[in-house]
């Protein structure tokens, strides 16, 4: 799971800055002009497709399976996603990439071939909504209220880091960039809803590719490989390994994340990825938008695909950063030196170090792209989920289809201005930053919990579903405030008192899970379950897949699920 | 995406012609006027090819997915 930063990666940015990296050349300047020129283009284009509230909030469900992938991955790839991780990768290696393979690969296959067919033939609008199907109001007004707060809020977090970061990199006025991005983003998806989103979504992504592709071309080039860089960095860090996967994790202490297999395999690869891959309706409702059953059962395997990929523009730099880069600082120390530059800035840097005019603007646009994606997937999800699981459910049942799709449009424009309250929140006061961040994570892995039981188990019921949501999300907050308040608590939540701020996560978020399981059964067992004729397309077991007919080898999602699982082997052995 | 009078891949196509006519023309201005910016590798003239790239790219996708060409 990559889509949710970790605090120190957020909080990072927040230092002021006593010097810019760069200055735009006109060229740069155009080159950032063309791409909100055209971003604003399909905005205005795609309104008059988003008319009924089916295409306003689901595209239509017109999608095919690569659009649905790549916006899936691409709305997820936020600029403090690219910048964090390549910053994560200089401060821990190659471990970083655990959270783009063993933290998302199983988990999106798992998505693909397993629950979408259930989040597909029930024809929800949302994951709330399933859950509503499944489990009743009461457990979808939990979900859909905790999604919809967190969702507004993390867009203003990441707006206004990403302010930030425009301003430690190139000196602009945080206030500018604020309001022009997201005004942008409000444009375009208020016009288009979730098809505009989508579209400039896999634009985004092939932009992104564009921009931050060169780094690692031209860093090998000068490292000459990637043996070069290997033995570089074992020349700036004798005796630390930056270049292993799995090799240090036997225990604790012998690697820099202080996390154990354990950790990485249930606490990540399980918990943690199938929660926010699989529950999160920020990336699910770009699946839901797929044409077909089959398209959307492709849309996760093709994102899969790429997500393998990514770390090529992400995790890469950060390690070349170590072999050409050795002496950026921990933030805390670069901030008291004066001209200094600590390893989160590593990207900017690197970008600066390689590229002149044009290419220097291209690089900046696509950390501008992600940024603007992954702020438009908060805003259409956030839009969905309040128009869909809160107003028309709790507000007004009975309006017509052009009120919900004015309320949709009237909310994402809400929703950015709430986001920008947001930013401006955390301006004052930083250390919300922190918090929002731990809360977002309290709700992913119980609600993973919840949504696994309710389409694998048909004996779970609504007081169990409630009741495992509730008190997984409880028991997260409790942990992560017994280690807040009492830190030697992390020997008994994380294992060991050595866990840093990821692999306390990881294991909260274990802890989180399991209590929802235990819960969710204990109770079932004790209430009355729903007859199994009124879980058709709900629940395993109890739903007739639809069978789409026969198709080639090459059109099989079975097919291509297994090519990607083989490659995530291959680089998880290559890389041991 | 058929049904949408323009597909999103000439939207992309588009931006990639665009942005290789601007890096690549760059690129070519570095090469013929012999004035590199001071960055690492420079001599690679990364502009030229990468902007190239970038505009054969987009010129097939604008082709390939023109609207009206899509069934």
């Amino acid at each position: 799971m990559t889509g949710l930063p970790s605090p120190h990666m957020l909080a990072v940015f927040l230092l002021a800055p006593t010097h810019r990296m760069a200055r735009l050349a006109p060229l740069d300047i155009a080159v950032i002009a063309v791409y909100f020129a055209m971003v604003l283009w399909i905005g205005f284009y795609l309104k008059q497709r988003s008319n009924t509230s089916e295409e306003f909030f689901l595209a239509g469900r017109e999608m095919t399976a690569w659009i649905a992938g790549l916006s899936f991955i691409s709305a997820n790839m936020g600029s403090l996603e690219l910048m964090g991780w390549a910053a994560a990768s200089y401060q821990y290696g190659i471990l970083a990439a655990h959270w783009y393979w063993i933290g998302a690969i199983p988990a999106m296959l798992f998505l693909g071939l397993v629950m979408m067919p259930f989040y597909y033939v029930s024809k929800t609008h949302s994951v709330p909504g399933y859950l509503k199907l499944r489990f009743g109001e009461s457990s979808r007004l939990l979900a859909a209220i905790s999604f919809a707060v967190m969702t507004i809020l993390m867009s203003g977090i990441n707006m206004y880091a990403m302010a930030l970061v425009m301003k430690v990199v190139l000196g602009w006025n945080i206030h500018f960039s604020i309001w022009v991005s997201s005004i942008t983003v409000a444009l375009y998806v208020a016009l288009g809803g979730l098809r505009s989103a989508i579209f400039n979504e896999v634009l985004q992504f092939v932009l992104i590719w564009a921009g931050a592709l060169l780094i690692p071309i031209l860093g090998l080039i000068e490292t000459h490989g990637w043996t070069g860089m290997r033995l570089r960095i074992q020349q700036n860090f004798p005796g630390q390994d930056f270049t292993h996967m799995w090799r240090g994790l036997g225990s604790f202490s012998s690697n820099p994340m202080g996390v154990h297999w354990t950790g990485i395999v249930f606490g990540l690869g399980f918990v943690i990825a199938f929660g926010y891959w699989t529950t999160d309706f920020l990336v699910v409702q770009r699946v839901l938008s797929a044409q077909s059953l089959r398209a959307a059962q492709m849309a996760p395997i093709i994102g899969a695909g790429f997500k393998m990929l990514v770390p090529i523009i992400v995790i890469l730099p950060g390690l070349l950063g170590l072999a050409v880069l050795p002496h950026l600082l921990p933030e805390s120390v670069a901030a008291n030196v004066p001209g200094a530059y600590s390893y989160n800035e590593v990207l900017p840097l690197m970008l600066v170090r390689y590229c002149g005019p044009g290419l220097l603007g291209l690089g900046i646009t696509a950390l501008i792209a992600g940024f603007m994606s992954g702020m438009a997937g908060n805003v259409s999800a956030f839009s969905a989920v309040w128009t869909y699981d809160i107003y028309q459910a709790q507000i007004n049942k009975r309006a017509a289809d052009s009120h919900y799709v004015a309320v949709g449009r009237w909310s994402t424009i809400l929703g950015v201005i709430v986001s920008i309250g947001a930013a401006y929140l955390v301006m004052q006061f930083a250390s919300i930053m922190d918090y929002v961040q731990a809360l977002f994570s309290f709700f992913i892995a119980p609600l993973f919990g919840t949504v696994i039981l309710g389409m694998l188990w048909k004996r779970a019921t609504s007081a169990g579903g409630f009741w495992g949501l509730l008190s997984g999300t409880v028991v997260s907050v409790g942990l992560y405030l017994w280690v807040h308040f009492n830190p030697a608590a992390l020997a008994h939540v994380a294992f060991s008192i050595h866990a840093k701020t990821m692999a306390e996560n990881l294991y909260r978020a274990l802890w989180a899970w399991i209590v929802c399981v235990v819960v969710t059964v204990a109770v079932s067992m004790f209430t009355k379950p729903r007859p199994e004729s009124e879980l058709n397309g709900l629940v395993y077991g109890a739903t007739v897949i639809p069978h789409e007919g026969p198709v080639p080898l090459y059109k099989n999602h079975w097919f291509w699920a297994g090519i990607v699982i083989v490659i995530f082997f291959v680089l998880n052995i290559m890389f041991w | 995406m058929h049904n949408t009078n323009i597909s999103i891949w000439f939207f992309n196509g588009v931006l990639l012609t665009v942005y290789g006519l601007m890096i690549g023309g760059y690129g070519v201005y570095e090469v013929v006027s012999g004035h590199t910016p001071p960055v690492v590798l420079a001599h690679l003239h990364a502009p030229l090819w990468w902007g190239a790239g970038m505009l054969l790219l987009g010129l097939l996708y604008c082709v390939k997915f023109a609207p009206g060409k899509e069934k």
